[in-house]
């Protein structure tokens, strides 16, 4: 079995110390070798903003594209060869402002994807501006005056559009981001892991003290399969109540699944041929 | 024979398009060529459509201006087209509604059918009176029932023995009652007559989605735009059977980035939209360029700026195709003349995507995209896919940007064992994020040496039709071509260069023609004469005789001839 460390590259990480991107990493590599991902069945495609750099620092098949636009890209790759785990890497930013309107059909069709979403509720790239998950009246170079928009729920979100699987961790504990990625993964259909990471750089607020003070896990009596229920838990947020692990998973067919032309073998396998069509030629006689 | 043009308007809704596929299949059928053309407003009911079916005894490539054979289901019709008639020509309308004829010329045939009675009592539903128009149509044409019977068959099968049989009893009666009242006033135009070539009548749409599965696209996404919608509605009844997925996206920013991540994982894959919507896509454009993707975008111009003229036709999108994205890439940009070009333009376009690993743009309009057209079936004997370099097992030292003298670099299939890291940030050989001098300098000249090699290897020189010399050269591109081929049938001395490679742009064979030109005639379809100023900019010559039309109506082969009159 290959060693984490196998799956790191020469590459220097060039994330701010502290960052909870170093969480996510660690704990994908750790993954990645329980799971055996790699070259021969997995492909990563990230968007832009901090979380976009992991391809450079991960020994993995990757499809670095635009701001907002890795789950469409994520989505072609796991339609024309569902044999792959399929992992976006995105940020708030990214997956909710920009890429908002792919998100949720993302989860409506139930793509069989797993997404991990980086939420650090700030841009950190571009230096600090307020992103859709900063608080209702945060400062930042965007918002000198405070912020005053409401912040998005993006498992609420995804869950009102149709996703199967929605989880939350915190980036700082790597074991649990592990178990919830490979869980994601092993999920058929669309998995949301919203994973809550200080920007030590740019948020004051969202800091390691806070989550680590206010975010409690589900324990054994939730029922993550009602749906109510996890509707329920989304809306909790705040001093002491962030619940964390799985919110909610239930088993409906993927889009993949319903369709036939990929229901043997995926569509990239085997030699490319010329079709022949004649007999639809005929048919503008 | 000269072309003989015959025209069906009335509300929307009534199917006035599929009475002009009638006609033209008829037409086809009975030994004839066609070309059609169909105008209607970017509405479902209640506006007005018109379907021009031109025919002829040779191939025929353009609508006209004039009529020869007008039928009105309403006013409107009359109102919107009578100046089109010319004397001799005929108009139909319906015995049993209320028209203003005070304005037709005495020198019109003006033939009183009873549709709607005959529609209603004979068919039992009013919907079936363009199908007594065509029985009527047929005997004062001289056109043969039997294949009109047949068609009838064809069409109406699913729906019953008994639907067939009333839209047959309808059509008789219709061709009864003409015979009937107007016995002296039929003329040869539909009369059977032997020709060995069984055509198809297809339209830019259909011909690009059969080249798009002849090619082997195995994907395709596409969110409906007009004009390019019935790409969609072909690929998908298809996707099952030839084995390809076709996707309707949530916009035109996912489609392209749907087709890049299926390109990146290695399947044929495409996209189709109009200019607004290849708006959205233009940041995708310069994605595909940068990570060197594979992906065949069409694009179907309409009236523009803005939503503009949805349903009518332009060429004003030629230099955003040629600009679209940030920065420089490799653009290949290629725009076929008709369907038939379209179609095989369409199979080229896969092979140079995956060739240049590189973004290919199919231009074409709106004229090319719902104009019917008859052709011998389209033949792929000669096309073999060609992948470039595409590898599809483990190699060891594999990198994705690896230099290359012609600039193209291994693609792997994903999941095989290699490494890869495709980038939209600018990287180093390994794909891995790189912003150092050597890197970005290596990086962009690789990525523009496979211009440099296209130009060598596979750019195509336009087509010079015509004489070699001539009084005046016509220089046009896309849709114009049937238009200014119709219209030099009267031109002698005129020959056409027609310009389908836009990028790489063929500017020494196109230099060698127009420094030879003693006249030179831009045609375009667009305010700007945006060829015109890209032949200036490629070659140092000026265009400055243009004929620019940006009414959203196809160029006439009329208008060409007035134009080029002008200049002999």
């Amino acid at each position: 079995m290959k060693h984490a460390d196998e799956l790191t590259t020469k590459n220097t990480c060039t994330w701010c110390t502290g960052c909870g991107n170093f969480g996510i990493w660690t704990a994908f590599r750790e993954a990645a070798v329980q799971q055996k991902w790699d070259d021969n069945n997995t492909a990563i495609v990230a968007g832009i903003g901090c979380h976009g750099h992991i391809i450079n620092f991960l020994q993995m098949t990757a499809f670095e594209g635009l701001h907002g636009r890795a789950i469409p890209v994520a989505s072609g790759v796991k339609m024309v060869n569902n044999r792959l785990n399929v992992f976006v890497f995105t940020g708030d930013g990214d997956c909710l402002s920009e890429g908002g309107n792919h998100f949720i059909h993302a989860a409506r069709r139930n793509q069989n994807i797993t997404v991990i979403l980086h939420d650090n509720a700030v841009y950190g790239l571009t230096t600090g501006q307020t992103s859709p998950r900063s608080p209702k009246g945060y400062k930042s170079k965007s918002t000198p005056f405070g912020n005053i928009e409401e912040p998005l729920h993006p498992l609420r979100l995804a869950l009102s559009a149709g996703a199967t699987f929605l989880a939350r961790a915190y980036a700082g504990d790597i074991e649990h981001v592990t178990e919830l990625m490979i869980a994601a993964n092993n999920h058929p259909g669309f998995a949301v892991i919203q994973i809550l990471q200080p920007c030590v750089t740019f948020n004051r607020e969202y800091t390691h003290d806070f989550f680590q003070e206010n975010i409690y896990r589900l324990d054994d009596q939730y029922d993550a399969t009602n749906q109510e229920a996890a509707y329920a838990k989304t809306l909790e947020w705040g001093i002491k109540k962030i619940p964390t692990g799985i919110l909610y998973q239930v088993r409906k067919p993927t889009y993949e699944e319903q369709i036939p032309q990929i229901a043997t073998k995926p569509l990239v396998n085997g030699e490319l041929k010329k079709r022949d069509i004649s007999r639809l030629l005929s048919t503008y006689i | 024979m000269k072309p003989f043009v015959f025209k069906i308007g009335g509300q929307a809704g009534f199917g006035i398009a599929s009475t002009g596929l009638t006609m033209d299949k008829i037409a086809t059928r009975s030994g004839y060529y066609v070309f059609d053309y169909l105008e209607y407003p970017s509405i479902i009911r209640g506006g007005h459509n018109v379907v021009e079916t031109i025919i002829s005894d040779e191939p025929v490539l353009s609508p006209f201006q004039h009529t020869d054979f007008l039928i009105a289901f309403g006013q409107e019709t009359i109102d919107r087209h009578y100046k089109e008639l010319r004397p001799g020509s005929a108009l139909m309308v319906d015995s049993d509604g209320k028209f203003d004829l005070e304005k037709i010329s005495s020198r019109i045939n003006i033939y009183k059918i009873p549709l709607n009675s005959i529609a209603r009592e004979v068919g039992g539903s009013m919907l079936m009176r363009d199908m007594v128009a065509l029985g009527a149509v047929l005997f004062f044409l001289e056109g043969s029932l039997t294949i009109l019977f047949d068609l009838i068959e064809q069409e109406f099968k699913r729906k019953g023995d008994e639907v067939v049989k009333k839209n047959q009893a309808v059509a008789q009666h219709g061709f009864d009652y003409a015979a009937k009242h107007y016995v002296d006033k039929q003329r040869v135009v539909l009369t059977p007559c032997i020709n060995p070539d069984r055509q198809i009548v297809i339209t830019g749409n259909e011909a690009i989605a059969l080249g798009a599965v002849a090619a082997g696209m195995q994907f395709a996404s596409i969110y409906p735009m007009t004009p390019t919608s019935n790409i969609l509605h072909v690929l998908a009844p298809l996707q099952e059977q030839y084995g390809f997925i076709y996707k309707q996206p949530e916009d035109e920013i996912s489609a392209i980035n749907m087709a890049i991540g299926a390109g990146f994982a290695g399947a044929r894959s495409m996209v189709a939209t109009a200019g607004g919507g290849f708006c959205l896509m233009a940041e995708g454009y310069s994605l595909a360029g940068m990570t060197e993707t594979p992906v065949v975008i069409i694009e179907g111009m309409r009236g523009a700026p803005s939503t503009g003229l949805p349903t009518w036709t332009e060429q004003g999108d030629l230099r955003f195709m040629l600009h679209a994205g940030q920065g420089d890439f490799p653009r290949i940009v290629i725009a076929p003349g008709d369907a038939e070009e379209a179609f095989h333009v369409t199979m080229q376009a896969f092979n140079l995507a995956e060739k240049y690993q590189t973004p290919v743009v199919v231009l074409v309009d709106k004229h090319i995209c719902e104009s019917h057209q008859s052709f011998l079936p389209f033949t792929t004997g000669s096309y073999k896919i060609n992948r470039g370099k595409f590898v599809t097992k483990k190699q060891n030292g594999y990198e994705r940007y690896a230099l290359s003298a012609d600039g193209i670099s291994p693609r792997s299939m994903v999941g095989v064992g290699n490494h890869i890291v495709a980038n939209s940030d600018e990287h180093s050989t390994d794909g891995f994020t790189s912003e150092e001098i050597k890197d970005r300098d290596e990086q962009m000249e690789k990525r523009m040496q496979k211009m440099a090699t296209c130009e060598k290897e596979d750019l195509l020189e336009p087509k010079l039709y015509g004489p070699k010399d001539a009084k005046l050269t016509i220089v046009g591109w896309g849709s114009s071509k049937g238009a200014i081929l119709e219209a030099m049938k009267d031109l002698p001395h005129v020959n056409f260069l027609h310009c389908t490679w836009l990028s790489p742009f063929p500017a020494t064979a196109i230099k060698k023609v127009l420094q030879k030109s003693k006249k030179i005639l831009n045609i375009e379809l667009n305010f700007t004469g945006q060829l015109g100023g890209l032949i200036q900019e490629k070659t140092g010559i000026a265009l400055p005789h243009q004929l620019l039309k940006y009414n959203g109506r196809p160029l006439f082969p009329e208008e060409v001839i007035l134009a080029a009159k002008k200049l002999l």
